[in-house]
């Protein structure tokens, strides 16, 4: 790693003032990518923002429809809360315990990571990015390969889950890594269905509109038969692009038939 | 270079770190406290996993910074106070859980977190526990076995077939 300093302020508003400053700091949420990056000297930043003192963006609370989930809430909590139960299985999903104890939602999310689960569940669940700035929908977040519409010094403080009436996430593992090769979100809220793909585009997370046509008609496995995502898959040493568009359909099944 | 203070197996200790000094860094070489192994140093091999605040985490996957004023674990405080073995630890000597040994430290951490959490846990349970704790002499079988050994559980038919 390149030399840097730590500094872990108690007050959000201090946190942004630093980055507003200096333009190479760099947030430190959970680590679990950061660390990993600056181990590779793939990054080099001045100094490093924690956001672990500041208390009001961890926890998890239901009101009206709504789950609100602070941004330094670590996978273990969301894995163990259960208030959306395909949100806590995707949670409780991803990487090992040690990742999970760790790795925090807003950190997924800002990281937008292709291959990450929790950018298919915020897209998937149609959910709200809320920021020290402004709120995002997650239609409108999502910008493509680890790009979001996150500004320079602007950090995401919590996501806001409107609970689904079903949903349900699936995904193919990549063993090694235990990220998606593939991962599917279904919801479904009264006649709303959703449909958000990780792992398998080019262009990151993205929704499946035709999948959601389908299953908007007739929610059931069999709508889904035999259709494939159009667009530019990923391919990579652990699959083709053919493999991973035939697994979205798999996948997208499966959790159509686990909702 | 700022001092850095937390709880270390039940004793207060302080040192000095820098900024992207690892936890694991700080506990082998300020510390000297060898016992947490670091394999990967890329956060997926599990062997430097310690307890922080009860927490299993790998400790090369955190700054010692960030464990400033924290509860550590690591596999030093898992033995007895008379410095007999643990339960956990005899039973990995019991039923041959390792092979090489450089794994074991983390494997045992591992395995006092989930016993912590659920004290009966299935084979199946274990097994995606240790999802991201690494043997390389490929011995799971056995640290499936004395895992499920040290919760009291009948061990005959783990990986029986």
């Amino acid at each position: 790693m390149y030399e840097f300093d730590i500094k872990a302020p108690s007050k959000l508003g201090k946190v942004v003032r630093k980055l507003k400053k200096d333009e190479d700091a760099v947030v430190l949420g959970g680590g679990q990518t950061l660390i990993p990056t600056l181990k590779q000297r793939l990054a080099a930043p001045s100094q490093l923002i924690s956001l672990a003192k500041i208390d009001k963006l961890k926890g998890i609370s239901s009101d009206n429809g709504v789950v609100t989930i602070g941004a330094s809430t670590v996978h273990a909590d969301v894995a163990a809360d259960g208030a959306i139960p395909a949100l806590s299985a995707l949670a409780g999903g991803i990487g090992d315990p040690s990742v999970r104890n760790r790795g925090t939602i807003g950190g997924s999310l800002a990281n937008n990571d292709p291959s990450a689960c929790y950018p298919a569940g915020a897209l998937g669940l149609g959910a709200t990015i809320v920021t020290t700035d402004r709120k995002i929908a997650a239609d409108d977040y999502f910008r493509g390969l680890f790009e979001t519409a996150l500004e320079g010094a602007e950090i995401i403080t919590a996501i806001e889950f409107p609970v689904p009436d079903k949903a349900a996430y699936v995904k193919f593992d990549q063993p090694a890594s235990r990220f998606a090769l593939v991962g599917v979100f279904v919801s479904r809220t009264g006649s709303d269905v959703r449909v958000a793909v990780t792992g398998a585009s080019e262009s990151g997370v993205f929704r499946w509109a035709e999948a959601e046509a389908a299953l908007a008609a007739n929610f059931a496995p069999e709508a889904l038969e035999g259709m494939t995502p159009s667009g530019d898959m990923i391919g990579d040493i652990h699959g083709s692009p053919e493999y991973r568009a035939h697994l979205v359909g798999v996948m997208a099944r499966r959790a159509v038939a686990a909702c | 270079m700022t001092q850095v203070s937390m709880t270390v197996n039940g004793k207060a200790v302080s040192a000095p770190a820098e900024g992207r000094s690892l936890l694991s860094t700080y506990l082998r070489e300020a510390l000297q406290l060898t016992g947490t192994h670091v394999g990967c140093d890329t956060g997926q091999c599990g062997a430097c996993t310690v307890h922080v605040n009860g927490k299993m985490v790998k400790s090369c996957n955190m700054f010692a910074t960030e464990a400033d004023g924290a509860e550590i674990t690591t596999v030093e405080g898992m033995a007895n106070g008379d410095g007999s073995l643990g339960v956990i630890q005899q039973a990995f000597q019991d039923h041959h859980g390792l092979q090489c040994g450089f794994c074991t430290p983390g494997m045992v951490m591992a395995a006092a977190a989930l016993l912590k959490d659920n004290p009966k846990p299935s084979e199946a349970e274990v097994r995606a526990h240790l999802s991201g704790n690494l043997c390389r002499c490929t011995g799971y079988h056995n640290i499936v076995k004395s895992i499920m050994a040290a919760s009291g559980q009948d061990v005959a038919a783990v990986a029986a077939e």
